[in-house]
């Protein structure tokens, strides 16, 4: 367990700058994170061209891990449509949760695979995801710890 | 016991000893000296409480209050010694006003239900704190909404501690009963419960009192104190998880309906009527957590043996130190400057999430918490979504504050 591995410069990078970070509105798809164990919150809106997404803005308060993997997903996923989307989220979810995941074609989001040495950061790390895929969905309000909101890695 | 070199700037308060007697503290974190600083969450457990537990489970373990055999006769003797125990440790007048409860939250949720649900309406108030533990928010709540009564609650200042003229204003012919934190978990305030107390009885409202943060850092006498209801947690006293008390006030317990039925509880019964146990029996529905009970009267007695007004000086110089230690970091706050504190230090660092705070320090082998502690009201207060805690406890050193202090640090270089 190494501390360099999950704080890699990358990470503090896209923690102090963030990415697309804002809120768009008008937004032709938009949800919200929460994380009540940390208190992470996150607000994602999106434009959509057909099935693909032209624009994307976070916004919220959260941890170096949380917002660092908000910034870095946002600039993965503009321009990309659904089926790609998904096929994205699923690289990371096994690069957060699995050893000796490939690495693939993930590009800056390989900085996230030092996540998977801290079990307790994993849901850090995937809440923006769950976001992006709750507002690609119907919108709405995701949170990991189940509950009355639907839920999302808490029920795994 | 041989002198031991190393020694607390506490006059003869000898930590080095003290820490011997709880085995968890040689072991390594990450490689590192573990550095416990979460006891406000749950407390480690000396070797007298896990041998009184192990002694317990291996010679003398069978049912209470129902055989005839060695056993179970041993087994009886051992749970009500520890409520015995338990009843001078906190100077009840009788063993019946002794209840074990799973914790504080089961013994403030018998309250709720027995004595809130049992008696409040429409145009009653339940007067609580700012300051309070979701435990001590969420039953009153349920009752709320139950019965049609109203939840009031007195705030605070910007220090974290409570407003009493606001209290005091709150306090009113509706109130029916009083129910406060004596030490608030999330800051370490310590709250005024004596006037609380008197100013309440003045107009005949009960208290209760959540002392899961107290008991183990001050003298609690609950007759001095006047409280009418008493909860704590056997875990934050250096015993068992799952073993709680509530004292309650015999008077008022005596009429107060049960509030789980089972064995244990009654006298006598046919499918046409049931005739209750006496107190505390008409409490404690089904088996109890027998071994819980007896390692609690085990860390009582560890406890009394160091000596509270001891623990307490300690802990005192612990905070001061500590208190000192961070307020040197740049960019660190403070939340929480109640003029009274137990040693419990809340803080966030400018610029670094407490949640990655958390992780840093662990890897440093020091285990604070972070989050919201159970009171997300009070994080809403100071407009922050969670703190980092160190909280502090019989065995901690002026060297783990350091240790606290280095790894702050480290968490700044890590961010910088």
């Amino acid at each position: 367990m190494e501390l360099k591995d999950l704080y890699r410069d990358v990470i503090l990078d896209h923690n102090r700058h963030p990415r697309n970070f804002g809120r768009l509105d008008p937004a032709d798809a938009a949800a919200d994170g929460h994380n009540p164990l940390c208190g992470d919150r996150l607000h994602l809106s999106l434009r959509l061209s057909g099935d693909t997404i032209t624009d994307i803005r976070f916004e919220g308060k959260g941890c170096a891990i949380s917002t660092a993997s908000a910034s870095l997903m946002s600039e993965a996923v503009k321009g990309r449509g659904r089926a790609a989307v998904q096929a994205l989220f699923e690289q990371v979810h096994a690069l957060l949760t699995q050893p000796d995941a490939p690495v693939g074609s993930l590009g800056k989001l390989a900085a996230l695979s030092g996540v998977r040495e801290f079990p307790s950061r994993v849901k850090c790390a995937s809440l923006c995801w769950h976001t992006l895929n709750a507002a690609l969905a119907q919108g709405g309000t995701i949170s990991t710890e189940g509950g009355n909101e639907a839920s999302a890695e808490g029920a795994r | 016991m041989s002198a031991t070199p190393l020694r607390a700037a506490t006059g003869g308060y000898d930590v080095e000893r003290v820490r011997r007697d709880f085995p968890i503290l040689a072991r390594t974190v990450h490689g590192k000296p573990l550095t416990y600083l979460d006891s406000a969450a749950s407390a480690q457990r000396p070797l007298a409480v896990i041998r009184a537990v192990d002694d317990y489970e291996t010679r003398s373990h069978a049912n209470v209050h129902r055989g005839v055999h060695a056993l179970s006769q041993e087994a009886t003797a051992a749970f009500e010694g520890a409520r015995e125990r338990v009843r001078r440790f906190i100077n009840a007048r009788s063993s019946r006003e002794i209840i074990f409860t799973r914790g504080t939250t089961e013994a403030i949720n018998l309250v709720a239900h027995s004595f809130g649900r049992a008696r409040f309406g429409p145009g009653d108030e339940i007067l609580i704190t700012a300051l309070e533990h979701h435990a001590n928010i969420v039953p009153w709540q349920m009752v709320r909404d139950a019965t049609g009564c109203s939840l009031v609650v007195a705030p605070i200042d910007a220090s974290g501690e409570l407003l009493l003229p606001e209290f005091l204003r709150l306090l009113s012919p509706r109130t029916r009963l009083v129910a406060v934190a004596q030490v608030s978990n999330a800051l370490g305030t310590v709250l005024p419960v004596g006037p609380i107390i008197a100013a309440a009885h003045a107009r005949g409202v009960p208290v209760l009192v959540d002392g899961a943060q107290a008991v183990a850092h001050a003298r609690v006498d609950v007759q001095a104190l006047g409280a009418d209801f008493y909860a704590f947690s056997g875990h934050k006293l250096y015993g068992p998880t799952g073993i709680g008390v509530l004292f309650g006030r015999e008077e008022l317990l005596a009429d107060m309906p049960p509030w789980q039925g089972g064995g244990d509880m009654i006298l006598n019964v046919t499918f046409e009527r049931t005739t209750y146990n006496e107190l505390p029996y008409k409490f404690e529905a089904g088996t109890p957590n027998i071994s819980g009970a007896v390692g609690l009267g085990a860390a009582v007695d560890y406890v009394e043996s160091l000596g509270i007004e001891a623990i307490a000086a300690h802990e005192h110089a612990l905070l001061e130190a500590a208190t000192a230690a961070l307020a040197a970091i740049p960019g660190l706050t403070l939340i929480g400057t109640a003029r009274e504190k137990a040693a419990v230090i809340s803080f966030v660092m400018q610029g670094i999430h407490p949640h990655d705070l958390g992780t840093i320090l662990d890897a440093e082998g020091v285990a604070v918490r972070t989050g919201h502690h159970c009171a997300q009201p009070v994080m809403d207060f100071f407009g922050i979504p969670a703190t980092a805690r160190a909280s502090f406890a019989c065995y901690n050193t002026l060297a783990e504050v350091q240790q606290l202090a280095a790894a702050l640090r480290r968490a700044q270089e890590v961010f910088a």
